[in-house]
């Protein structure tokens, strides 16, 4: 009876491994094929070029600012994103006064908060973007007006055509935009917390911080993970690229300083037409968004907790 | 126990390994033919139409039945334009489908994967900040040469070739090595400094012909709380349009063809530290518009049609690009760029024009024959004065406006060009070295300068870097002037 099982399970995961194989795999490898190439991307003639463009790549200037910055992207979204997150999800759930008959609840207002914090969630990156151009228009902007308003006329950044601002102004919107995602996914993990331990920490007088680092966070673990290596994920590609087209000057400056990894594969091969060595640092992008990963399963490496 | 419902021992019927290999086959079709136009597919199109026959009325021999497909950049001169030109194309060859028209803004996203994949259309307006990199689709042998177009009679004399028709340079611009021309510039574009006569009337003001009236006009400005000049500083290589020919004009053309030839130390001449150290005057006297360097090129023109700034360094596209904003009364107009002092080599006048709105033609278009005949239209006088009516622009047509009432901007770029005479430079950074022109150049540089971030001397230190690197660069072709 049993050796037909192994042609079976063959016959079904033929389409899939093949489709995987075909979308994934194949484009993954031709990339890295072409990364070897001088291919303009213009027309389909070109040669092999060994090792030339990595060795470009490592002499680039432009590579390691972009690389630096989709790093720090990486490093600081998700653990502002995350914490912000996490805080605002545990006051809507837990974080409210006592009321009757509920040992545990939101905050007043809970609901509607919910709501108004995911409704980011449903613009375009792009929309937000360009509206977000529009705050920091330093002449005519929302923010330099509520400073004006506020009697802090000699302070009127540029914003974003500051290169020590740039960056940051970047990185609040892409914040802006992906909390609420979060606030409803960690709600999402702590209404599945049994009550009873939280109605057994307030039973033994324990603190809203200690019930949040001695239970919430524990039991919601895994869900935290998940959404770092997401919210990584998103800073190292297409979140952050489309942000940093859109907003600021150049695009990616001014002077370079907020360049990141993807918008400068699309400029190498889109602008200055050398697809081959676009592809390149695409490669270089793939290594850092596996380290990510990796390095991030391994460090949250820990015990599973039943409940 | 066993996954195969127990039913034979074979595990897998005849007809399910059929059934399953249909459905593989189904998938895999469609995924052949996708990869197979991806980047290793073999360029080229075997199917061309077949040439027309030569006559007087289509001495470019298109085939009257065959289909035209147009691609216009939708920036500021809109499409209307071309769309015009291409109902003269249908009148002419009424038996051809009526021609495929689309406009875009994105260039480049949308016409590099037809490039790569051999099937692009039969004219292109390569332009705007996706502007695709003519020297690269030249050097790739994808762009047809445009000399049949040149030596074919005009649309309105046929005594006369197209290239006889043409404004001075324009023909030049286009062509990169040697004789083939790669490119035809439609437009005809006069940059420099853009102000309004009226702002200047009420400061009981005239243009200012030499730097210390303009600085004196700033001062005077100022005190009245209106900036000076406001720029792009988002995309700061608007600065070049009236420093180029300032550098020009302090220490002669050879300068700018020795920047553009990309030699050594070609910024250090004196003549470039001259124009930078007076623009950065504007900013350390506080002349520039405060916030400029976070303005986008619509943002800066509106703070300047607001009145909010006097002057702006741009391209004869303003007028139409900022149209929407403009004040009955603006009374927009360009001047040349003021001289620094009595020592200027070229005298005051030297102004930056060129073409613009580059069309090509792709060498492996269907129709190459329809595109070419479709720029002989567009190049033809009607078509020149609905352009010149319609976005308030100068063609490539030489002449082609008597009889129209044109706007003070428009009168006055004809009038600065008038009074340039041989003066006029064209400096080819931006459409040999994009990159370098205008994100190494302009933002690096010359936006950093301007915000006041860098000194004139750091600035030159810096650009003669990636002037130097750029000339080194074996991935990107070089070229000189003849």
């Amino acid at each position: 009876m049993q050796h037909g099982k192994y042609r079976f399970i063959v016959g079904f995961l033929a389409a899939p491994l093949a489709l995987y194989a075909i979308f994934v795999i194949w484009p993954f490898a031709q990339s890295i094929y072409y990364s070897f190439t001088d291919w303009t991307g213009l027309s389909s003639d070109f040669q092999m070029v060994g090792f030339d463009n990595y060795s470009r790549m490592l002499d680039d200037d432009i590579f390691w600012k972009s690389l630096q910055h989709s790093v720090l992207l990486a490093l600081l979204l998700p653990l502002v994103t995350l914490g912000l997150a996490l805080f605002f999800a545990f006051m809507l759930n837990v974080g409210g006064r006592r009321r009757k008959n509920a040992a545990v609840a939101g905050v007043r207002g809970s609901a509607f908060y919910k709501i108004a914090y995911f409704f980011p969630q449903v613009l375009s990156i792009v929309i937000v973007a360009l509206l977000f151009q529009f705050a920091f228009n330093p002449t005519s902007g929302m923010l330099n007006a509520t400073l004006k308003a506020v009697g802090l006329k000699s302070l009127q950044p540029d914003w974003l055509g500051d290169p020590d601002l740039a960056l940051y102004c970047v990185m609040v919107v892409l914040i802006w935009s992906t909390v609420g995602f979060f606030v409803v996914l960690f709600s999402a993990g702590m209404a599945s917390i049994p009550k009873d331990f939280y109605e057994a920490a307030l039973l033994d007088g324990a603190s809203r911080i200690t019930t949040f680092f001695k239970i919430t966070l524990p039991l919601l673990w895994d869900t935290v993970q998940s959404g770092w290596v997401y919210m990584g994920i998103l800073a190292l590609g297409v979140e952050a690229f489309t942000a940093v087209q859109v907003m600021t000057v150049g695009p990616g400056g001014p002077d370079y300083s907020t360049t990141v990894l993807p918008l400068y594969v699309y400029q190498t091969a889109f602008r200055d037409a050398q697809a081959g060595y676009a592809t390149t640092i695409g490669v270089g992008l793939l290594i850092v968004t596996m380290l990510f990963a990796a390095i991030v399963m391994r460090l949250g490496r820990r015990e599973r907790l039943e409940f | 126990m066993g996954f195969t419902s127990g039913r034979t021992n074979e595990g897998l019927g005849r007809r399910d390994v059929i059934k399953r290999s249909a459905a593989l086959g189904l998938i895999a079709v469609p995924t052949m033919s996708f990869l197979s136009a991806c980047a290793s597919s073999d360029g080229g199109s075997d199917e061309k139409v077949e040439k027309g026959t030569k006559s007087a009325k289509n001495p470019l021999g298109v085939n009257e039945t065959a289909a035209l497909e147009v691609v216009i950049f939708n920036g500021g001169f809109g499409e209307q334009y071309a769309i015009d030109a291409e109902k003269k194309y249908n009148e002419a060859f009424p038996k051809a489908p009526k021609v495929k028209h689309s406009a875009t803004e994105k260039i480049q996203s949308i016409l590099q994967p037809r490039f790569n994949g051999g099937t692009p259309p039969d004219l292109i307006d390569n332009s705007g900040a996706e502007q695709m990199d003519m020297g690269v689709l030249v050097g790739k042998k994808q762009l047809a040469d445009l000399t049949p177009l040149m030596d074919a009679p005009s649309y309105d004399d046929p005594a006369k070739k197209v290239r006889d028709t043409l404004r001075p340079g324009v023909l030049e611009m286009g062509q990169f090595d040697g004789d083939p021309v790669w490119v035809m510039y439609y437009a005809y574009t006069v940059y420099g400094v853009w102000y309004s006569q009226t702002n200047l009337e009420k400061l009981d003001a005239a243009y200012p012909e030499t730097w210390d009236e303009m600085l004196a006009l700033c001062e005077k400005a100022k005190k009245k709380g209106i900036a000076g000049w406001t720029y792009p500083g988002k995309y700061p290589y608007y600065l070049p349009f009236s420093l180029y020919p300032f550098i020009a004009k302090i220490g002669g053309r050879e300068v700018l063809d020795k920047i553009d030839n990309l030699e050594p130390n070609a910024w250090k001449d004196p003549a470039v530290k001259a124009a930078f150290e007076a623009y950065y005057e504007l900013f350390q006297k506080g002349y520039i518009l405060k916030g400029t360097p976070g303005l986008t090129h619509i943002q800066s023109q509106t703070e300047w049609t607001k009145g909010k700034a006097l002057f702006i360094p741009n391209g004869s596209w303003v007028e139409n690009e900022a149209a929407p904003t403009t004040p009955g009364d603006f009374k927009m107009m360009v001047g040349a760029p003021s001289s620094l002092d009595a020592s200027d080599k070229l005298p005051f006048g030297t102004v930056w024009a060129s073409g613009g709105e580059p069309f090509i033609v792709p060498a492996n278009s269907k129709n190459p024959e329809g595109g070419m005949e479709q720029l002989r239209i567009m190049l033809s006088e009607e078509s020149s004065k609905n352009f010149t009516q319609k976005v308030k622009s100068l063609t490539a047509l030489n002449g082609g406006t008597d009889g129209l009432t044109l706007s003070t901007a428009l009168q006055s770029g004809v009038d600065v060009l008038a009074k340039a005479g041989e003066n006029v430079v064209n400096p080819r950074l931006q459409d040999w070295y994009a990159k370098l022109q205008k994100e190494q150049i302009g933002i690096a540089g010359i936006g950093e300068m301007m915000a006041g971030r860098a000194t004139p001397a750091e600035t030159i230190k810096k650009i003669q870097g990636f002037a130097d690197a750029a000339a080194k660069d074996q991935s990107i072709k070089h070229y000189k002037h003849q």
